[in-house]
């Protein structure tokens, strides 16, 4: 089944006024369940436009959006439900955190979802859990913990919701490297696990090449294409004259290729650059 | 919703109103304000309203806003129209009597009276922010109240205070919307419900709000102290506040008007 599917979404901001924009344009795509999808695109590319419309919180001026199967806004659809079904993670999440302790801060999803004491404490702690939070974490306040903590207790909040569909903006964004991993990594685990449909909005080509299977490509409100990681980073050029950057590893490759070293065009993660190299190394050494 | 907050909106141009100086706009402001409520007849009021409706066609601001900046105050203005025509007592007969409710033709009058002057007093006042931009305001208010010094009134702090504020509102506003997104994503619903229900669907949009807002307040602190900010002794100014012919030319005239509706309270 289609977890998320647009037919010619068209988002205008200001309309009738002097300032009217078109911030999502004519987006018509369609995600499978399951996937784990990366969102690239410049500052301004209308992503964070385009993932408010898939839970309903932006409501498009034209077009149509489907939530496994529904749209979202039909008369009989309860719009609270979509979002339960597609949580949404903005960016800066630890912005959200408000209540006294982390327990309660995770079970606040929940809680409006009308579930049972005994399925809230369940869901509380399997989030926690697998966004590695111990447990003797719950019980503190959220504003007492790092902010790699705090970014992990607001994902562990939308999780805990078991949202079918997971769309995070930028949910390593400001974080030290080692929190970045973390991050990154819990997310990943999650989706192996749950098999949720996630949909990662990342600037850094490493982490969509390391994470994601498909990538989404967003330039000026537009779709420029979605596709598999493969094809996508093998259109360097594209992406470049788009506003777009290529992993560190893929420009080091082109840049081999113009000393005469030619390790092949669909170079972007370590691992094969460093196979590709050994076997030319290898090969040198043979002859 | 937040984003039809029209507080400290300005409209930026070139009119001879948009020259004055912030000090004279202020003060002949305070003036009108008197004015209106030394007028106590229908000419002299009309002598005022026709005052600030031309001080609006000089400035070039479109009418619209005029009823823009009346919206958020018309209960208030309902109010005392309502009062004013059921507890006002005439001489003459009453027009209309219905079991306790009486009404007289001095109670019609005075109504329409209050009325005329509340919203002269409301579109007067907007003029000044529509026309000046709230860095400006904010520095004239601070000249206009330096006297005050004298008497140790943080004065500059004050005015700095206000800068501050104004120039927060937006940031606010948009920090209010994004956490509102935030929480709805989590399910919170905050248009439905009693007053009870809809009081405590707050809390998760107040408390990350403050606690922003506190975060914010300290790294603007420590900015400042970063770029040497000591308060307002030995500061100079970018921008020197500088009366002009015009300044003098409008207060002549306002001075005139007021002149005119004091003799004409006399005579009538």
């Amino acid at each position: 089944m289609n977890a998320v599917e647009t037919k010619n979404l068209t988002y205008k901001y200001s309309v009738g006024t002097p300032f009217e924009t078109t911030a999502v344009d004519d987006i018509s795509v369609t995600i499978e369940q399951g996937e784990f999808v990366g969102v690239i695109g410049h500052t301004g590319s209308g992503k964070s436009t385009l993932i408010q419309h898939l839970n309903g919180l932006l409501k498009q001026t034209s077009g149509e959006v489907f939530i496994n199967g529904r749209n979202i806004w039909d008369k009989d659809v309860n719009i609270r439900d979509i979002r339960f079904e597609a949580g949404l993670v903005f960016q800066y999440s630890e912005y959200q955190l408000f209540e006294e302790t982390v327990y309660k801060d995770i079970a606040f999803g929940p809680k409006n979802m009308g579930l049972s004491d005994e399925e809230i404490d369940k869901r509380v702690k399997k989030a926690a859990e697998q966004m590695g939070l111990n447990e003797e974490l719950l019980e503190r306040s959220p504003f007492d913990l790092s902010g790699g903590q705090k970014r992990r207790v607001a994902l562990a909040g939308v999780i805990a919701m078991e949202p079918k569909i997971l769309i995070l903006d930028e949910p390593a964004a400001g974080l030290d490297p080692a929190g970045r991993d973390k991050v990154l990594e819990e997310i990943s685990s999650y989706h192996k696990n749950s098999e949720t449909t996630i949909l990662l909005v990342s600037h850094s080509m490493e982490d969509i090449v390391k994470y994601a299977k498909k990538v989404l490509v967003m330039n000026k409100g537009k779709l420029f294409c979605y596709e598999d990681v493969d094809t996508v980073f093998s259109m360097s050029e594209e992406l470049k004259n788009i506003g777009l950057d290529i992993p560190q590893i893929s420009k080091l490759a082109h840049l081999l290729k113009q000393k005469g070293i030619d390790i092949g065009n669909d170079i972007y993660t370590v691992e094969r650059a460093k196979e590709r190299l050994l076997k030319i190394i290898k090969g040198n050494t043979d002859a | 919703m937040l984003k039809d907050i029209t507080i400290g909106q300005f409209f930026p141009g070139n009119s001879i109103i948009h020259r004055m100086d912030s000090r004279f706009k202020i003060v002949l402001d305070i003036l009108y304000v008197v004015m209106l409520f030394v007028a106590d007849n229908f000419i002299s009021l009309t002598i005022a309203g026709i005052f600030i409706l031309m001080a609006y066609a000089v400035s070039g601001i479109k009418p619209i806003m005029m009823v823009k900046s009346l919206k958020p105050l018309l209960p208030l203005i309902l109010f005392t129209a309502i009062l004013n025509l059921f507890f006002i007592n005439g001489t003459e007969e009453p027009l209309f009597k219905w079991w306790v409710i009486t009404i007289y033709w001095e109670g019609i009058s005075t109504a329409i009276f209050m009325i005329v002057r509340i919203i002269c007093l409301i579109i007067g006042m907007s003029l000044l922010t529509y026309t000046t931009s709230p860095i400006v305001l904010t520095d004239a208010i601070e000249r206009l109240l330096s006297p005050l010094k004298k008497i140790k009134l943080p004065v500059h702090e004050l005015a700095m205070m206000m800068t501050i504020a104004l120039r927060f509102i937006p940031t606010l506003i948009e920090e209010t919307d994004k956490i509102m997104s935030a929480q709805k994503a989590r399910g919170a619903e905050l248009d439905t419900g009693g007053l009870l229900k809809r009081a405590k669907a707050l809390v998760p949009i107040l408390i990350p709000l403050f606690v922003s807002a506190f975060k914010r307040a300290n790294e603007l602190a420590m900015a400042m102290e970063c770029r040497c900010y000591k308060g307002g002794d030995g500061r100079t100014k970018l921008r020197q506040l500088k009366a002009s012919g015009l300044d003098y030319m409008v207060s002549l005239l306002m001075i005139t008007v007021f002149g005119f509706i004091i003799v004409d309270n006399m005579v009538f």
